[in-house]
């Protein structure tokens, strides 16, 4: 029980998730800083960030608007991302507990935040955060189709099975997924998804700040948005860890694979970021689009081409 | 407002700037945003610039402010969570400067909030601003 406790509280648990999401977030800031030829900001930057708006800011609550619904939202947004993160790293850290989650839980869990902001903007009351939350539910709409679908292609790969621990056996006597033509197609679909679930630019149209002021999250302050902030890191390192377990064939932490384990994180990180210092923002109908059409085709060609083996 | 040590120092540690542009000429507005360039780069002290007040822990005040400004400077000062920072940048906003004397004209900034920090300049160069807001943070 308490070791169960220990796997859920600490390590690979929430302390372990947010402390290493918090390194992630600087990792995302400096490499932008260093895109544009700034110095960046320093490596604790994440923490003081998340400290200050937990202890010293007031939290403002809205006027007009559902109190609870708005206070609760994060809360549940945290406890998702926390619970998709054990469920991730449990296998991937080869620790075994009583229970062993699916990538079909895993997929629900990953929502769970998305939706809660979702709910938590419409409960502010602020217009400008009902336009967030109307762009991040069809954002959802758009994106959760073609995960579902890359999860069906991984499922087909992992012959027919969903557990993690037989995914990354598979990978362990197959090979890693990325390494065919099918397993690179999912994985471009799987990265855009992960920006997209990430809301970063090409697809922050639901927090634009230029544009809508952060949309969702304009009326948040104090630690309730803290609880956002560390959600948001949390997303940041379980999300590539996701993709490092269904294509790259997870981490191992003996000797010199450490180093290799580290490597895989930060370059999914990497590419991310990539992405989002390159490319501007779109428009959310053409974000649909782009998702509807161009990378549902993408799927299911690499879906095909599983069937053919290749 | 910060007694206690280990508050004021995440505080200043991580600042957030709001910036409220009154009726400024349009200056003072470039030359904030040029703190946030390459060159200058405040990001590296852990300030960012926000889009939301409800995010801000400095408001960063440009322009003279006139009969319509003041109200919506009341209304974004109410709305910001404390502690909040409030910086004058640019003569407009800490006297007044050359709209001191129009009919419109509403006061510098420190008679309608509180004002923890001037910068002067018509406008101030991005090392001023820089200088003025660790200044301020010396202060604390
Ligand atoms: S202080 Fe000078 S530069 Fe700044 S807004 Fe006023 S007139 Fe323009």
């Amino acid at each position: 029980m308490l070791k169960e406790l220990f796997h859920f509280l600490i390590y690979p648990g929430f302390l372990f998730l947010a402390i290493a999401g918090g390194f992630l977030s600087w990792f995302d800031r400096k490499v932008t800083a260093m895109l544009q030829f700034r110095k960046g900001p320093p490596v604790l930057q994440p923490f003081f960030d998340f400290l200050k708006l937990l202890l010293v800011k007031e939290t403002i609550l809205p006027a007009k608007g559902s109190r609870i619904t708005f206070l609760l939202a994060p809360v549940f947004s945290l406890f998702g991302a926390t619970v998709a993160g054990i469920l991730i790293f449990l296998p991937l850290l080869n620790i075994k507990t009583g229970f062993a989650g699916d990538l079909i839980v895993i997929f629900y869990l990953l929502a769970i935040p998305s939706l809660a902001f979702m709910i938590g903007a419409m409960a502010s009351g602020n217009p400008l955060a009902s336009v967030g939350a109307s762009r991040e539910m069809k954002l959802m709409m758009s994106y959760e189709l073609t995960f579902l679908l890359v999860i069906a292609g991984i499922i087909m790969k992992a012959n027919m099975n969903i557990g993690l621990y037989d995914i990354l056996n598979t990978q362990k006597e197959t090979g890693a997924f990325i390494g065919s033509i099918s397993g690179v197609l999912l994985f471009i679909a799987t990265v855009f998804c992960v920006q997209a679930q990430l809301g970063l630019v090409p697809f922050d149209m639901a927090e634009a700040e230029t544009e809508i002021n952060h949309g969702s999250f304009i009326e948040y302050s104090g630690s309730v948005y803290a609880i956002v902030k560390l959600t948001k890191y949390i997303m940041l390192f379980i999300l590539p860890a996701f993709v490092v377990t269904v294509f790259m064939g997870g981490l191992s932490w003996e000797g010199i694979n450490i180093l290799w384990s580290v490597l895989k994180i930060l370059s999914v990180v990497l590419l991310i970021t990539l992405i989002r210092n390159t490319n501007p923002r779109v428009k959310i109908k053409q974000a649909m689009r782009y998702f509807f059409i161009w990378m549902n085709l993408l799927v299911i060609i690499a879906i095909i081409l599983i069937i053919f083996g290749l | 407002m910060l007694k206690l040590g280990f508050k004021s120092y995440i505080f200043k540690k991580s600042l957030w700037l709001f910036h409220f542009g009154g009726a400024s000429c349009n200056n003072c507005d470039i030359e904030i945003l040029d703190c946030l360039t390459p060159r200058y780069d405040v990001e590296r002290f852990g300030m960012l610039l926000v889009g939301s007040v409800r995010h801000a822990d400095v408001l960063l005040i440009s322009g003279s402010i006139n009969q319509k400004d003041k109200v919506r400077l009341l209304e974004i000062y109410k709305q910001a969570p404390k502690p909040i920072l409030v910086v004058a940048i640019g003569a407009c906003s800490c006297t007044g400067g050359i709209f001191a004397e129009g009919n419109v004209f509403a006061g510098p900034v420190d008679k309608i909030i509180p004002v923890d920090a001037y910068i002067p300049g018509c406008p101030p160069k991005p090392e001023a601003i820089l200088a003025g807001i660790f200044k301020l943070l010396k202060k604390k």
